[in-house]
């Protein structure tokens, strides 16, 4: 399964809990690196060893309250968006992850008591423009806040490089000397 | 406004901000180390530029696996140490000057009161207690904060924590954060300010008040902030001896009828030392409620409690003690300054003749990176900021969360103990 489009995603559904902080996402034993393969290769191993051999390109993360607290290594979005996952929707994201995912272009969607409406191995499909969740096993249909405007244009430009790159307009203005 | 809020639209150049905006601020101080420092230069080199914003503005501190522990990290340190070189940034700070990076900028006067300070580690949130907006970011917004000196802002709610009284010995910052963090829970204050004020902050030491500010992202904290005081006022006098910094700071205060989203009050008396179980810090309990837990590492340092005061504690209880027989003792001063210190006040002799291993200042333990991982089935009591599953080590060790005086007197006993089980 795949992404359908820049900002809606359909996949099979990973379930995880409340609280899933960024040391589990990716330990910092291995962030002797800053390869996205080789970060993905270890994703949540310390809570699923086997998430990293199952994930398949376009799945999706579905968890609980405050996904991705902690640390605020850049390396857990990119460990997951490296596995091939599409999209993360939780209950609810701790900031510094909510944006670091943003920030390098990977989608995510709060939705309030996301992990209790889908299960594990559902398909759903997401329209983060919309905000909307259809969850295509069971049939119900879910809405969200959309996205702020200026977080969509982030997300728009592939991310705040990509924007910041627009905004210098190739020809920095940098200044300063102490 | 809030004190919060008044510091960032100074930044925005804005007259008022109310929470829930969203705003591009203009930052004092960027600060990046050798875990996120590499993903933010290669993400800065696409931007096809070749000079940073200020290179007067921007601290790289190699803390976490340094020295380094293997070869990959010290490629990633190497890369680093060329990129600062190659675009002149003065703050760079080398294995033998270097410190843990939260306790170094305070202590190097590269953070004063009033600034907006933005760095790509989570306990940035540490600098509050200076009276500064500062708060954690990922690599991207630190790189593109290298190339314009800019970053990007939802104004947070607030929340207000009044302190009244006076912590009783044996009892210090850490445990009135932990109670807190206990109360609120890892969520409490999740995308917010945490603003500290009452009369018994006065009381409350620098070290201490760090202490409280560092460990505001374990309650999901944007940011915490202190009201800058006498004390705050000759910390600063002094760390601004060195003239890193040629401008004056900025006092900012909250207005009485500021609009906070919760408040809450301690009474600093009443809290005892608090014990953080396994596996997230609002595990909480009293260290009268913790049962006989029997330990194989103690680690004392981090840019928690890492500093003077923490270690001054610790030998206070060592003195006399031998570390017992089952358990490895680790300390880490957290800056080149506080070891230095330590050494003069006879500090780090009373540690080594208890038994104790101190260490250069490194992160390392405190992420199970290295100089004190955790095997399995290990349980480890950390003066550290988090217990998460894994954090310190295998997947199936254990880490209980305490401030310096709980963690010496464990390390006496062998099992989680009050200070006072060894002061008697």
């Amino acid at each position: 399964m795949s992404s359908t489009s820049n900002l809606s995603f359909e996949g099979r559904v990973f379930l995880f809990g409340n609280n899933v902080d960024t040391d589990v996402i990716i330990p910092a034993r291995y962030l002797n690196t800053k390869d996205p393969a080789e970060l993905a290769s270890h994703c949540m191993e310390d809570i699923d060893r086997e998430f990293a051999g199952k994930v398949q390109e376009g799945d999706i993360i579905v968890a609980g309250e405050n996904f991705g607290c902690g640390s605020s290594r850049e390396h857990a979005p990119i460990a997951i968006k490296a596995s091939g996952v599409s999209c993360v929707i939780a209950s609810s994201f701790a900031r510094i992850f909510y944006r670091n995912a943003i920030n390098i272009g990977l989608p995510i969607l709060e939705l309030k008591d996301a992990s209790s409406k889908v299960g594990g191995g559902d398909t759903v499909q997401v329209d983060l423009q919309a905000g909307t969740l259809i969850n295509r096993s069971t049939g119900e249909t879910f809405q969200s806040e959309p996205f702020p405007a200026f977080m969509q244009e982030i997300i728009n430009a592939g991310g705040l490089i990509n924007r910041v790159k627009i905004q210098l307009g190739g020809t920095a203005q940098c200044t300063g000397l102490p | 406004m809030t004190v919060t809020e008044k510091i960032l639209a100074a930044h925005a150049g804005l007259d008022r901000v109310k929470p829930g905006q969203l705003i591009e601020a203009q930052c004092d101080m960027a600060l990046a180390n050798d875990i996120t420092a590499p993903l933010a230069i290669q993400e800065f080199q696409k931007l096809g530029i070749d000079r940073v914003w200020d290179r007067g503005r921007i601290a790289l501190v190699p803390d976490h696996f340094t020295p380094n522990k293997d070869i990959k990290s010290a490629e990633q340190a190497r890369y680093v140490r060329e990129f600062a070189r190659g675009m002149g940034i003065v703050h760079y700070f080398e294995v033998g000057e270097m410190g843990i990076e939260h306790a170094l900028l305070p202590e190097k006067g590269l953070v004063i009161p009033g600034d907006l300070v933005i760095g790509a580690d989570s306990h940035t949130c540490t600098y509050g207690a200076l009276g500064a907006f500062s708060t954690g970011v990922g690599s991207t917004d630190l790189a593109c904060a290298m190339a314009t000196g800019k970053a990007w802002f939802r104004v947070p709610e607030s929340i207000r924590f009044t302190l009244k009284g006076s912590l009783s010995k044996w009892v210090s910052g850490k445990d009135v954060i932990l109670k807190i963090i206990g109360d609120i829970g890892v969520d409490g204050a999740r995308y917010m300010s945490m603003e500290f004020t009452g009369e018994g902050i006065e009381k409350l030491s620098m070290d201490n008040r760090f202490t409280i500010a560092n460990m505001v992202i374990e309650a999901g904290a944007k940011n915490g902030i202190f009201p800058v005081d006498e004390q705050t006022r000759r910390y600063v006098a002094s760390s601004m001896k060195e003239g890193k910094r040629k401008d004056q700071y900025r006092v900012f205060e909250s207005d009485h009828d500021a609009p906070y989203a919760g408040e809450y009050e301690y009474v600093l008396d009443d809290i005892e030392p608090q014990v953080a179980y396994p596996h997230l810090p609002e595990n909480v309990r009293g260290i009268s409620e913790t049962d006989e837990i029997r330990i194989h590492q103690v680690v004392i340092g981090s840019c928690t409690n890492g500093r003077l005061e923490d270690l001054r504690v610790c030998a206070e209880i060592l003195k006399g003690h031998r570390v017992h027989r089952e358990v490895r003792l680790l300390i880490f001063p957290a800056t080149q300054k506080i070891y230095l210190e330590a050494l003069r006040e006879g500090l780090i002799e009373t540690m080594v003749e208890a038994g104790a291993a101190v260490s250069t200042p490194t992160c390392g333990p405190c992420l199970g990176g290295h100089m004190g991982v955790l095997a399995k089935g290990e349980v480890a009591v950390s003066t550290t900021n988090r217990n998460f599953v894994g954090r310190m080590g295998h997947k199936e060790s254990e880490v209980y969360l305490a401030s310096p005086a709980v963690a010496a007197a464990s390390a006496v006993t062998g099992k989680i103990s009050s200070p006072e089980e060894v002061m008697k």
